[in-house]
């Protein structure tokens, strides 16, 4: 009897061990997740705050009774965020179509085809991915000044197009395409065009995908070459123009509006990764470096 | 250590959130497994035998029904503090740990007044792992040992903290058959010479049959019948269990019973005293089949394998559930034999005819409905 | 037919070629033909970008950006960054993914949470920090006021002291680069098959030894791969510092060594292709030095 009440209290034990972990668990869980979403918080909320009410709170208040959204209004007259922002969408668009019909036609030569010298090319293509876009982007730098292209979207664009890991990635995939297909289709006497076209694109749809979501992530939040090669806010992307606006936009103070832009600017990403949560997180995962 | 199981039920949620219908995998589950025998849980894939020995090493919690060991109720009991050893389908072998590692990890966890010095660990390892013959293997890792090592490293590493009881979940399904036959002689032998109560889980009724002391047939949760595996074997309690064992397997008929005779078509196969008139399921083992003469039950013949010792007779019959009835059949009646043998050389035609004598101990009747056997 | 064989060989070869043409031109044109010219440039002395002319050949470029004062600033702040952030964020996300891995109601929510910095724009969201941390004559800023909650001293992050600066600095770096190591965590943790939890929980293995007997070895290659990345990623910072800091960071002393690259480039400072050259080529020998002891420490702790 004496042995059955020790065997309760180790289950008892046990049980409230296990109720106290979950409890710091989720306090863990939840702490972060507050720290995460905090900012985001703040950025609504003080976009939403006015700008007499804002400057007014000493100390910052966590909620607003009077919200206006007179900010978001200020933020497309005052500065052309409506510029940036069709900018960034043109810049995201052209970049990342153009890169894909580059990296499905590379994809499907190193895939598919045979040539002479194909391994060579594709050993070197791979060497290419160690290269840090930070040595390369003096020259192109210098390029593109020399050709006169600063201040266009050809400039903006060129550079950006090139990426060797998405070639070697939708490759990886085009090869897990049963050669059988191709043969048939030889037989049936489809070209090669036809053939990329109607079979292996469709089959690879899904890495497509998710190569073009990361690649929107990549151009939609690209800083560096656009702060370099442009300096006419006629073609600033979001991010330069969100700095210019710190710096010169609605005079330093008029952080509620600053904050309606951010709020603006982050909203498309924010969207389009609720949607493809799971595409986006899969695919990160696979091959997503920030920067 | 005899193990007792009362009244064991498990339910899982169904996975159909909206119907709210549980799964119920272990269904109302009571036996008494004595001590230091060696049992062998059977079923198809699904049945719940897996489950069953899950509740009974504490990774599962029963929703009803209590488990013991010994005198103790260990139902709420963690798996850690039941003094058990358990080996997984696939091993479960830490890949990073050596073997030497793999089999002191256990003792490794022990604390307090069963704490032991580092060279009672290694002897014991090595106790255990000489038990299963892998003691020059200490060094590798497990992932350059072939599948029986790897079954033996794991079988090792359960039973060196000297459980109370041994579990074994499907342990030579990953093997391939001729390591299959010789570690099953191995877990038997390792079970005699440490006289632990052993459970195994198997979908291979031969498996169960050659190494079992008692053999435990569920379906879909249900116990089935737990016996000696001969007595399963003659002796099957409904259609499932006598069908589930045996190769080749049992072959059924629908049958009739009228005034108390056996009907299988129009063949009067049997006497049936006592038994009212019915439509019945009739299985016969392929041994139970005689070709004689006078023989009851009419087959068309359709072919003769040869087997050496025994001959197998392939036939067909109207009432047969399987495509066709396949019998073993002795070579010792020459006659009947020669004749089997000439017809089925040349073409074999609709009209050759093959007549059975059946023997009564390897026919089992049972009820159309329910499945259940019919005693006579 | 020989002769057929070998026209339909060729052919098919130049066909190969035409569909690799386009990633070859913009691959020739925008990396390795840069990647040469970087290195020609590095060692040319006072080129001047207008007239596009030099004096002569040498290491004058990396002895002068060696002792920029600009420069060691830029590396000693990326260096503090690195060591700080690197050990600091692989730590927080093998904590939080454990969490993660340990509950069931609202994961999903949780990591799709964590998951949102890595969707927002680095510039944009650090101007919220800028404003959490910034203490201005208007007010405090939301972080100092906490401060003062717990009757510390309030400062400002943004203007302030120097390590005020890097703290804010550090947490927003951070604050970015966690999602991906959470969700490479958290993956490489649910790929550990339960078989072996399983196996230790018969053993009465402890959960901080199954942590560290099981857990750890099992996922270490996914945690070098971690710090690997994060150590690339980290000796790159650039625009976190923007985004908290504006464009002038010499002048804030929150300069990275990329922020050198660029300033030495372009902008006020800017028009020294050839610093700009040699420093990027300092600070890619120095990333291959730091990835190659990596490699050779993960070569000896990691296990497979």
């Amino acid at each position: 009897m004496e042995n059955l009440t020790d065997y309760g209290k180790i289950e008892k034990n046990a049980r409230t061990r296990k109720k106290i972990t979950n409890i710091v668990t989720y306090f863990f869980l939840v702490l972060w997740a507050v720290v995460v979403l905090f900012p985001f918080y703040w950025m609504v909320l003080t976009s939403v705050k006015s700008y007499s009410a804002y400057n007014s709170e000493y100390i910052p208040k966590f909620f607003t009774l009077s919200p206006t959204l007179q900010n978001y209004v200020d933020a497309f007259t005052t500065v052309p965020l409506g510029k940036y922002f069709m900018n960034t969408v043109i810049f995201t668009i052209v970049t990342t179509g153009v890169m894909l019909v580059v990296i499905t036609l590379a994809a499907f030569a190193f895939a598919r085809l045979e040539f002479r010298g194909k391994n060579i090319v594709f050993v070197i293509f791979l060497s290419l991915m160690m290269i840090p876009n930070e040595l390369v982007i003096i020259t192109n730098f210098v390029t593109i000044t020399n050709l006169d292209m600063r201040n266009t979207f050809a400039g903006l664009i060129l550079p950006s197009i090139t990426s060797v890991f998405y070639i070697y990635l939708l490759k990886e995939n085009f090869e897990q395409i049963p050669d059988g297909l191709y043969y048939a289709a030889k037989v049936d006497g489809t070209s090669d065009l036809k053939y990329l076209l109607k079979v292996m694109i469709p089959i690879s749809k899904p890495t497509l995908i998710t190569i073009t979501i990361l690649k929107v992530i990549e151009c939609w939040n690209s800083y560096v070459w656009p702060r370099l090669i442009t300096d006419d806010e006629n073609y600033y992307l979001v991010s330069n123009g969100i700095q210019e606006i710190r710096e010169n936009g609605f005079g330093r103070e008029n952080i509620p509006a600053m904050m309606a832009a951010v709020v603006v600017i982050s909203v498309p990403l924010i969207v389009l990764f609720l949607i493809f949560r799971k595409k986006v997180m899969a695919g990160v995962s696979r091959g997503g470096m920030k920067g | 250590m005899e193990v007792t199981l009362q009244n064991l039920t498990k339910k899982f949620p169904g996975r159909d959130k909206k119907k709210h219908e549980d799964v119920i995998a272990v269904n109302d589950f009571t036996f008494e497994i004595p001590d230091g025998k060696l049992i062998g849980l059977l079923g198809p894939s699904g049945c719940g035998k897996s489950t069953t020995l899950n509740l009974i090493s504490g990774l599962l919690k029963p929703t009803e029904g209590r488990i013991f060991f010994g005198e103790e109720d260990v139902t709420d009991l963690p798996p850690e503090n039941r003094g058990i050893g358990l080996v997984f389908q696939n091993y479960a072998l830490y890949p990073h740990l050596t073997v030497k590692q793999n089999i002191l990890f256990p003792l490794e966890n022990l604390k307090g007044k069963d704490k032991l010095s580092k060279a009672q660990m290694l002897e014991k390892a090595y106790e255990a792992a000489r038990l299963v013959q892998i003691d020059d293997l200490m060094d590798r890792k497990p992932g350059e040992l072939s599948g029986g090592q790897q079954q033996r490293v794991a079988i090792a590493r359960a039973l060196v903290k000297r459980p109370k009881v041994l579990l074994l979940d499907e342990p030579l399904s990953n093997l391939d058959a001729r390591l299959r036959l010789q570690t099953r002689e191995e877990i038997r032998r390792i079970q005699r010479e440490t006289k632990i109560t052993t459970i195994f889980v198997t979908h291979d009724q031969e498996e169960a049959m050659s190494i079992s002391d008692m053999i435990v047939v569920m379906k879909e949760g249900v116990v089935q019948q737990i016996d000696k595996p001969q007595k399963v074997y003659d002796d099957p309690k409904n259609l499932f269990v006598a069908k589930f064992l045996g190769t080749p397997p049992v072959n059924v008929f629908t049958g009739q019973i009228k005034d108390q005779k056996l009907y299988i078509g129009n063949d009067c196969v049997m006497e049936a005293k006592g038994v009212k008139d019915q439509a019945v399921y009739v299985g016969i083992r392929p041994e139970g089949f005689c070709p004689r003469a006078d023989g009851t039950l009419c087959c068309i013949l359709q072919g003769v394998e040869v087997m050496g010792r025994d001959i197998s007779v392939i036939s067909a019959n109207e009432a047969s559930l399987n495509t066709t009835v396949r019998s073993i059949v002795g070579t010792e009646n020459k006659a009947d034999m020669e004749k089997i043998l000439s017809m089925s050389e040349g073409r074999i035609t609709n009209d050759a005819v093959v007549k059975f004598a059946l023997a009564p101990h390897k026919v089992f009747i049972f009820q159309k409905e329910t499945e259940e056997r019919i005693y006579l | 037919m020989g002769v057929n064989m070998v026209k339909k060989l060729k052919s098919s070869s130049f066909k190969g070629w035409i569909y690799l043409l386009p990633a070859i031109l913009f691959l020739g044109c925008f990396m390795v033909y840069p990647l040469i010219d970087v290195f020609i440039y590095s060692f040319e002395e006072g080129y001047n970008s207008a007239s596009q002319t030099y004096f002569g050949v040498g290491f004058y470029n990396y002895s002068y950006v060696l002792h920029d004062p600009y420069f060691l600033q830029a590396v000693k702040n990326t260096f503090i960054l690195v060591i700080i952030t690197v050990p600091l964020s692989t730590g927080i996300a093998l904590f939080i993914s454990l969490g993660l891995s340990m509950i069931k109601p609202l994961k999903n929510l949780f990591q799709t949470i964590y998951f949102l910095p890595y969707v927002t724009n680095t510039l944009a969201v650090g101007l919220v920090f800028m404003i959490l941390f910034k203490k201005t004559a208007y007010s405090e800023g939301l972080v100092n006021l906490m401060i003062s909650w717990f009757g510390g001293k309030t400062v400002d992050f943004i203007d302030g002291p120097y390590w005020a600066k890097m703290f804010v600095l550090c947490f927003y770096t951070i604050w970015i680069v966690l999602p991906f190591k959470i969700l490479i965590l958290t993956s490489a943790l649910s790929s550990v098959d339960q078989i072996y939890y399983n196996a230790a929980k018969v053993d009465g293995t402890s959960k901080f030894r199954t942590f560290m007997k099981i857990t750890l070895p099992m996922i270490s290659p996914m945690i070098f791969y971690l710090i690997i990345t994060g150590f690339i990623g980290a000796f790159k910072a650039y625009s976190d510092a923007v985004a908290l800091f504006g464009t002038n960071l010499n002048a804030a002393e929150m300069n990275t060594i990329v922020g050198y690259v660029y300033d030495m480039l372009y902008g006020d400072s800017g028009g020294y292709p050839s610093y700009a050259s040699a420093a990027a080529i300092i600070l890619f020998a120095i990333v291959l030095t730091i990835t190659c002891i990596n490699l050779l420490i993960s070569k000896k702790n990691v296990h497979y």
